[in-house]
């Protein structure tokens, strides 16, 4: 029996991209598309909406861990058995999709990870940001004994049991990265990375920019992956 | 304790255990809440009144001066309200994120049928 699968992309102010992105999809896979707009002063919603998508719209702007918890508990209630979350800005290139998927559903493993460090990718990341992801594959490797090349990918494929596990509060929904994978071994998931393609983000906006954003980022980073790891599972 | 002291002590916490009685009868701070300050308000009274357990006190602690233990307490508490207001808030926060996707989550159905 084909399984159930949904498409979850948590957008903010995206009515540039996420027409754009959904068509992408479409052209790889016609799997249900949900967005979930987090709140956006724009019309992204109106924009989803018309490119075919289903909308969950929040009542305020809560963040993006929050947006992809909220995809997570809706594909419980409609009982998907799979989920692949992708960005809406584009970043993620949809070729992708029916690997992840497939990935999944051969049940070889409970989450498959797009990694940008698997291929010769386009993708450039500043210098401090690589010094962090170097940084955090460093730590994964230590505590759990897997190498993840890509620990702050967001373009992810989920089975069942993990986005059921993710609707828990313990879930990280301030910055859902490396304390996220350390959850997922603890709790005994196989995760799996498969090379893809990601670019820059083509307005030139990320979620980690300054120096101080980034250093309040690794703090929490540590902090979360701390915590993780003094909670019992 | 010079009788002044005394006098600005006592006066000081029967005031804030007016204002907190009077916050509860209104309505506007929780009995949840107000049993923390009402401590804090009883325990400034009784060490004012009775000075023999405040040296006492502050032997126990090792501190020089009467005043020292008094801050020292008065900043303790201060430490537990700022806790339990943060525990709260954690709470809160939690629950105002569930709510909001709750929300979404039922409000998303009659958002696409449209």
């Amino acid at each position: 029996m084909a399984k159930d699968k949904c498409i979850i992309i948590p957008a903010y102010n995206e009515e540039k991209n996420i027409v754009s992105v959904i068509e992408n999809i479409r052209e790889y896979s016609d799997v249900d598309i949900v967005v979930i707009d987090d709140g956006s002063k724009d019309s992204t919603s109106a924009m989803a909406r018309k490119a075919g998508a289903f909308i969950i719209r929040h009542p305020f702007n809560m963040g993006y861990g929050v947006a992809l918890q909220t995809g997570y508990k809706y594909a419980v209630e409609k009982n998907y058995d799979i989920l692949l979350q992708i960005d809406g800005d584009g970043q993620h290139s949809a070729k992708f999709i029916p690997e992840l998927f497939s990935q999944v559903e051969s049940a070889d493993c409970d989450v498959a990870i797009g990694s940008r460090f698997l291929s010769e990718s386009q993708y450039r990341a500043g210098f401090l940001k690589s010094i962090g992801i170097k940084l955090f594959r460093k730590i994964i490797l230590l505590i759990t004994g897997e190498k993840i090349t890509d620990p702050t990918s967001g373009y992810k494929c989920l089975n069942r049991s993990v986005f059921e596990f993710f609707t828990n509060d313990t879930f990280p929904c301030d910055y859902p990265d490396a304390n996220v994978i350390i959850m997922l071994h603890r709790a005994g998931f196989k995760i799996r990375e498969i090379p893809v393609e990601m670019t820059s983000n083509p307005d030139g906006r990320s979620m980690h920019r300054g120096i101080f954003t980034i250093s309040y980022y690794l703090f929490k980073m540590f902090l979360s992956i701390f915590v993780t790891l003094i909670r019992r599972n | 304790m010079a009788i002044q002291q005394k006098v600005f002590a006592i006066f000081a916490s029967i005031v804030i255990f007016i204002v907190i009685i009077n916050l509860v009868k209104n309505g506007k701070l929780k009995e949840e809440y107000s049993w923390l300050w009402l401590l804090t308000g009883f325990v400034m009274i009784i060490l004012v009144i009775w000075y023999d357990l405040l040296l006492i006190l502050t032997h126990l602690i090792g501190a020089v001066l009467p005043t020292t233990t008094l801050f020292i307490f008065a900043i303790l508490f201060l430490m537990c309200i700022a806790l339990h207001f943060a525990i709260k808030i954690s709470t809160l926060t939690d629950q105002v994120k569930n709510l909001s996707q709750k929300i979404s989550l039922l409000d998303a159905e009659k958002l696409n049928k449209q």
